[in-house]
């Protein structure tokens, strides 16, 4: 479990279906939000394969059962759950806690 | 190896023919041991005799050409254009050409093909009387057609003398067409399949006369020559084509001495060797049995069939099917095996339609049991299932007649893939067998498109592609890949069915289309297809909150994606007109924010490096100035391309920039399956390249010209001529219902150049769906277009007008830091992005 969280920001501040960045003690954070749950998902924003901070701009994909966000360089799929991406096998980013509080989005470390 | 030791093929003729038999040479595992040299008396290599007619549109022998020099040149083969062999000396080996050369062969390739039978009537020599062969003869009848001819005559009502009467009309001339047997295209199809298509052909404004035997051509009192008929009618014409049959060009090996059959033909056997067995013949040129093959299948299976001699490989020349199946002056016609019932105890099946005006007949076997031939006329779906039942011996089904009568009821009989044996032939053009295809299938190809690139297949006359489609599927399917034509697993539908639910159900969101036609939370291939679709149909700001979260990567930040996660900034430049002070602003800008600038392909200009929090303060600068946005980051149309045109250029015919702005200006920033790009030319020198566009317009004495659906990048296309000599109203319409009629069709992400490739019906479907209007929607298009133009934003201005949008433009939600891993470096007086390298030393000197 997190023993620290962080509030980054309002839960409004993020449109239903898309992702935003946050700085979380120095480290680049993408949050987005599922407007189907109404759920949140926080993983890093580093494209490790684009190497490039971007991924808080890619689109939100599900497949199959798998909600994922697709990278906006080359268009590979990391699951949001863990991090794994599916098209390349070894390849995954950092997944973060994260949870809304009286409307505010708190990311844990 | 060395030049020395190789095999020495010289090739005699450079049609079709002999090009097939230099290309699977050249390309077979053997092709080292061979050096081949060849012989043309044209002066251009090898191109497309049976798509001559369609030279008259473009006008470009290239169009044609089935290879070039420099492809000669890099396969290693000696090419001698405008140098007819003259003779041949079998005891020496050696061949001697009209301006002297003298070349030893090893191997000797006689693809001489034939030469057009001119009826021996007299006065056929006399002025402005033709052939119908080479692109030579096709410029000579277009000249004389250019200078005051008005009526033109074919002689001949075969399937040639009917190509050729295409031309002549396509010239603008008045045709006619004269026939001696009592029907056009005698021998491939019965009195019932001819009387319908004379019908066809008269409704298209041909003049037929048949059953006439031309006695001598004398000179006219309305026009240069009259035809005198012996039922002592006459015809009074300008011009003559002769297209009455051809005849094998035979006179070289005669006079050298090989066997030659008593009516013309060199003689060969199942090798395709002549009576020398160092000398082959193939094509038109050649006897085989007795007969001669006057179709381009069979010449290409017996330039396979010397190759494979040649390499020593086992393959024998067979005879050939002479089933066709092609479209005269937009006539479908097929005619298969035993078309005329020859064969004894053969019965009759036929089905005559004549408000349609649709002809099908059916000849089957004694026993009702098997396919002998077919003849089909103004509808030749069937002809593909139909030429496997009979080719592979498939038993019909107990009713033969069901295969050619309307599908009323939906229990029309169909000949699955499942049906046909390992060995069917599926694309005669290029010899692909089911059982080539389903290992092409195995050996990993996905798609239609991969097995084409593998086999070739359904790459030559484009008859068999439907066929090869569910041929393809049924491998697929067999080894258990799910064929699936859904956009993707949360909508069972393909884009074009996704358009139109949302069209007709005005359907205004992803949420509302997912609740009601889809499943699950959608991904990166529904939501922009949709996002798109909405943009199109309503075209409402893109960066509504409804819309947002479809937008693909560029359209969510008005800007393209760079590597770095950076973006570029393209203001609209309408026709690539700029004055001196906007570019003023666009250079301040650049310096101000250190943007690397470059001018695009599309006559505009980039700025590249702008961060996410500058976008907002650039944009603010450049709409302030007066400039829109480019949507250079959208599938939508970009830019319309001009050439100076006739306010400055000497040569200039219209104002091809004043032309450029107002379509730019209309249609900026429409939605679309694909991005679309414009160019005017402002004369036919063409400098804007409009030939390689989505939409391309050429200024002529006349009007404008419209190209359409031509593509340069990864696969070029050439447009293709749609109209002429449009006014400009006329023309706007056209575009109008094209880019539309395009825009609820296509694929996702499918270019017009792909779309109209795959379109069935082709160039004269689609000129009949915008032109002629017959499906009846043209004035819905226009309705659809006025919407979107009525609905057109700037959305960048929009979006600079809403604080709450613009909240957005920031790399991180929680603070004013920027992105620290966007790092630049200088190169020719400018930044790029560093490299990794760069990188990590920069980071390593400033930590």
């Amino acid at each position: 479990m997190s023993s620290e969280w962080t509030k980054v920001c309002q839960l409004e501040d993020i449109a239903p279906n898309t992702g935003v960045c946050a700085l979380v003690n120095g480290q680049q954070v993408a949050i987005f939000r599922r407007a189907k749950s109404n759920e949140l998902y926080a993983v890093g924003n580093f494209d490790p394969i684009g190497k490039a901070n971007v991924l808080s701009r890619g689109l939100l994909a599900q497949l199959g059962g798998d909600i994922t966000v697709a990278s906006p360089l080359y268009k590979q799929h990391y699951r949001l759950t863990d991090g794994h991406c599916l098209e390349q096998d070894g390849v995954s980013i950092p997944v973060y806690a994260v949870r809304v509080t009286d409307g505010a989005v708190e990311v844990g470390q | 190896m060395s030049q020395t030791d190789k095999t020495r093929v010289v090739v005699v003729g450079n049609g079709m023919v002999g090009h097939q038999f230099i290309e699977s040479l050249t390309t077979s595992e053997s092709s080292e041991h061979f050096h081949v040299t060849t012989f043309s008396e044209e002066p251009r290599v090898a191109y497309d005799r049976v798509h001559l007619s369609e030279y008259f549109q473009s006008n470009n022998a290239e169009d044609l050409a089935m290879t070039t020099l420099d492809q000669y040149q890099a396969m290693g083969v000696e090419v001698h254009l405008n140098d007819r062999v003259e003779s041949i000396d079998l005891q020496a080996k050696t061949v001697t050409s009209a301006t002297g050369k003298t070349l030893a062969y090893d191997k000797l390739v006689l693809a001489t093909g034939s030469y057009p039978f001119v009826p021996p009537i007299d006065g056929n020599d006399r002025q402005n009387c033709f052939v119908y062969r080479t692109i030579e003869d096709l410029e000579k009848i277009t000249a004389a057609a250019q200078s005051g001819a008005k009526i033109g005559t074919v002689v001949g009502g075969g399937l040639l003398g009917l190509e050729a009467a295409k031309a002549v009309k396509d010239l603008g001339l008045e045709a006619n067409v004269v026939e001696f047997a009592p029907r056009l295209m005698a021998v491939q199809v019965d009195d019932g399949g001819g009387a319908l298509l004379r019908d066809k052909i008269v409704d298209l404004g041909v003049g037929v006369h048949l059953s006439k035997a031309t006695t001598r051509i004398v000179d006219g009192e309305q026009c240069l020559h009259r035809m005198e008929f012996a039922d002592d009618t006459h015809l009074e014409t300008d011009v003559i084509v002769f297209s009455a049959g051809i005849r094998p060009q035979d006179s070289l090996a005669r006079a050298c001495g090989l066997d030659i059959g008593e009516r013309g033909g060199i003689v060969i056997n199942n090798q395709c060797q002549t009576s020398d067995p160092d000398v082959y013949a193939i094509g038109e040129c050649a006897l085989w049995n007795n007969r001669i093959y006057g179709l381009v299948a069979p010449g290409y299976a017996m330039a396979k069939t010397a190759v494979a001699h040649l390499v020593e490989q086992e393959e024998e020349f067979s005879g050939a099917d002479m089933s066709t199946k092609l479209k005269l002056m937009g006539v479908d016609v097929a005619s298969i095996g035993d078309a005329h019932s020859a064969t004894p105890g053969a019965r009759v099946y036929t089905y005559f339609n004549q408000p349609n005006e649709v002809y099908k007949k059916l000849v089957v076997s004694e026993d009702n049991k098997f396919l002998l031939g077919a003849v089909l006329v103004g509808d030749a779906e069937d002809y593909g299932a139909l030429l496997q039942y009979m080719l592979n011996a498939i038993e019909l089904p107990e009713s033969p007649e069901s295969l050619i009568l309307p599908n009323t009821g939906g229990d029309k009989p169909s000949l699955g893939a499942a049906a046909l044996p390992a060995s069917a032939q599926i694309c005669s053009c290029h010899d692909v067998s089911k059982g080539d295809i389903a290992s092409a299938v195995a050996g990993g190809c996905c798609s239609v498109a991969d097995v084409k690139g593998e086999t070739k297949a359904g790459t030559g006359c484009g008859g068999c592609v439907a066929l090869l489609t569910s041929v393809v599927n049924h491998e697929l399917e067999a080894l258990g890949v799910e064929v699936s034509t859904d956009i993707c697993e949360h909508f069972a539908y393909t884009r074009q069915e996704l358009y139109h639910l949302i069209r007709v159900g005005k359907i205004q969101s992803f949420a509302e289309m997912l609740e009601k036609h889809g499943t699950g939370d959608g991904c990166e291939i529904c939501k922009p297809a949709i996002g798109s679709i909405l943009a199109s149909c309503w075209n409402e700001y893109v960066l509504k909150d409804e819309h947002i979260g479809l937008q693909d990567t560029n359209d969510i930040f008005l800007g393209n994606m760079q590597k770095d996660g950076t973006y570029s900034v393209v203001p609209r430049i309408a026709g690539g007109e700029i004055t001196p002070d906007k570019l003023l602003v666009l250079a301040q800008v650049a310096k101000d924010y250190d943007l690397y600038t470059k001018i695009t392909g599309g006559q505009r200009i980039d700025l590249f490096g702008a961060q996410l929090h500058q976008l907002p303060e650039i944009w603010r600068r450049l709409v302030d100035a007066g400039f829109e946005t480019g949507h250079a980051y959208g599938k939508s149309v970009r830019t319309v391309k001009s050439c100076v045109g006739s306010t400055w250029c000497r040569y200039g015919v219209d104002d091809s920039v004043g032309l450029a702005i107002d379509l730019e200006d209309r249609y900026k920033g429409l939605r679309s399956p694909h991005k679309l790009k414009f160019a005017v030319s402002g004369c036919t020198r063409e400098c804007a390249e409009a030939q390689c566009k989505d939409v391309g317009v050429i200024a002529t004495e006349n009007g404008w010209n419209l190209y359409v659906a031509g593509n340069g990048g990864m696969k070029p296309r050439h447009a293709e001529l749609f109209a002429t000599d449009l006014d400009r109203e006329t023309l706007i319409k056209y575009i109008d219902r094209f880019l539309m009629f395009y825009v609820r069709t296509a694929d996702r992400l499918q270019r017009t150049s792909v779309w109209r490739d795959n379109l069935e019906g082709g160039l004269e479907y689609l000129q009949q769906v915008i032109i002629e209007d017959s499906l009846g929607i043209a004035q819905e298009l226009e309705d659809e277009m006025a919407l979107n133009i009525g609905n057109y934003q700037c959305e960048w201005a929009t979006t600079l007008d809403n604080p709450e949008r613009l909240k957005r433009f920031r790399h991180f939600i929680n603070s004013d830091d920027v992105d620290a891993n966007v790092l630049f470096v200088q190169e020719r007086g400018q930044v790029r992005p560093a490299t990794e390298e760069e990188r990590a030393n920069l980071i390593a000197k400033a930590s």
